[in-house]
């Protein structure tokens, strides 16, 4: 790594303050940023801790009905505190790379990150969550900008995720299994005003919601509803683990899983 | 760039250092403090050979930054056998012959004895699970599991 200062402030408004330097960066459990600056990817002048803050901590119920889930909460956390009131939630946190990567790593790293094979992701999109950051509140749809990319602007912070809770729901993931991020995942939940789905792993242009799958399972919400329908291989990622026509034939198959699964 | 000050409490003991900002906390128990139990493997969180347990919860040592330790609770490989008197999960582990090279050993140790604290009865299943972020490139895993699992069964019948 290359030297940088450090902060750790234990409120926002500190941690406000201290991003709005030049080329600060915040910190959330650093489990992918930190490997990230050994391997000199990024260089930030100064670190700005986001771990002492508690307001951004934990899990809990809206006034609306709403899952709030705090920006700077661990994976682990989610597993066991969302568990009650959003199981499909809980068990995608669960399933997130290995338990020492559960343990430090955050929600609100993860989707400012935008991992194209990150899992949240898709469970924020297909939730039709609203993230909140320090300054507003932007819906799913607007936050996902492609690959790595996100509407955050530099130095805002997310503060909490909201994910209004479904009728039913579920994430199936076919793991790469060396990193167990998702070769393929999609994340199906069903509303009372219609069927989200959101697929992470498979795309060049990062975590998207299939809306054809969306159409059939907001007529009928059963696995014959989309029974042989597919993505075109046109603009999946492709690499050692899988082509662009595998992962496009994975959508599809997660995707009957997931309505399968769902409870 | 100042050094940082931290006070925390390693293996029961209160211990302080000071620590530059870009220095992991694998970087200051084996530099600073001399425990080199902890091994660094591959630097990025993949291996496991650095993981340590922070306020009760397993980490990768590598991929925490040593001046995110302020008033944290560390164990590592060093605080778990009590003099000469191994740690049940070290006496299998030989008895088993669950290592070749060693180098994984301190945290696939650190890791397995988090497991059984939490879990006194784990499956299969789940000690595989649990062990997922450990890489061992010697053993084949079998032996690993197995030690775990007598462990565990010896562990229960002597509480």
């Amino acid at each position: 790594m290359y030297a940088f200062d450090f902060e750790r402030p234990s409120t926002l408004a500190e941690a406000e303050k201290a991003l709005a330097g030049e080329d600060a960066q915040a910190l959330g459990g650093g489990q992918t940023l930190i490997p990230t600056l050994k391997q000199r990817l990024a260089m930030p002048e100064k670190l700005v801790s986001l771990g002492a803050i508690q307001e951004i901590k934990g899990v809990c119920k809206g006034d609306d009905g709403a899952l709030c889930v705090g920006g700077g909460t661990t994976h682990a956390t989610v597993a066991r505190e969302a568990a009650a009131d959003y199981p499909a939630l809980a068990a995608l946190a669960a399933h997130i790379g290995d338990p020492a990567v559960r343990n430090r790593g955050t929600i609100g790293g993860s989707i400012a990150n935008n991992d194209p094979a990150a899992c949240y992701p898709a469970a924020v999109l297909a939730s039709g969550a609203t993230v909140v950051t320090n300054k507003r509140k932007i819906a799913a749809d607007d936050y996902f900008k492609g690959m790595f990319e996100t509407a955050l602007d530099e130095g805002e912070i997310i503060t909490e995720v909201r994910f209004p809770v479904p009728e039913k729901a579920s994430y199936q993931k076919f793991e790469q299994p060396a990193s167990r991020f998702a070769l393929v995942g999609v994340f199906v939940a069903k509303y009372a005003d219609g069927v989200r789905v959101g697929v992470t792993g498979a795309s060049e242009g990062g975590v998207f919601r299939w809306t054809e799958a969306e159409a059939a399972l907001s007529a009928d919400f059963s696995t014959g509803a989309v029974e042989g329908m597919a993505r075109p291989a046109d603009g999946m990622m492709s690499d050692l683990h899988g082509s662009a026509a595998y992962r496009a034939h994975l959508v599809g198959v997660m995707t009957r899983r997931a309505v399968a699964a769902a409870s | 760039m100042s050094q940082i000050h931290i006070t925390t409490t390693i293996n029961g003991d209160e211990t302080e250092y000071l620590c530059e900002a870009d220095e992991t906390l694998l970087d200051v128990l084996r530099d600073h403090l001399d425990m080199t139990g902890s091994k660094e493997g591959c630097g990025t969180g993949d291996c496991g050979a650095c993981s340590v347990v922070v306020d009760g919860r397993l980490v990768c040592s590598c991929l925490m930054l040593a001046a995110e330790a302020e008033g944290r609770a560390i164990e590592t490989i060093e605080g778990m056998g009590q003099g000469d008197q191994l740690h049940p999960l070290q006496q299998k582990f030989l008895e088993h012959a669950a290592l070749q090279c060693g180098i994984c050993t301190p945290g696939i140790l650190v890791a397995a004895k988090n497991l059984l604290e939490r879990n006194p009865n784990p499956s299969e299943e789940e000690v595989r699970y649990w062990l997922a972020g450990n890489l061992c490139r010697c053993t084949g895993y079998d032996k690993i599991i197995r030690a775990v699992m007598d462990t565990a069964a010896d562990m229960r019948g002597a509480a």
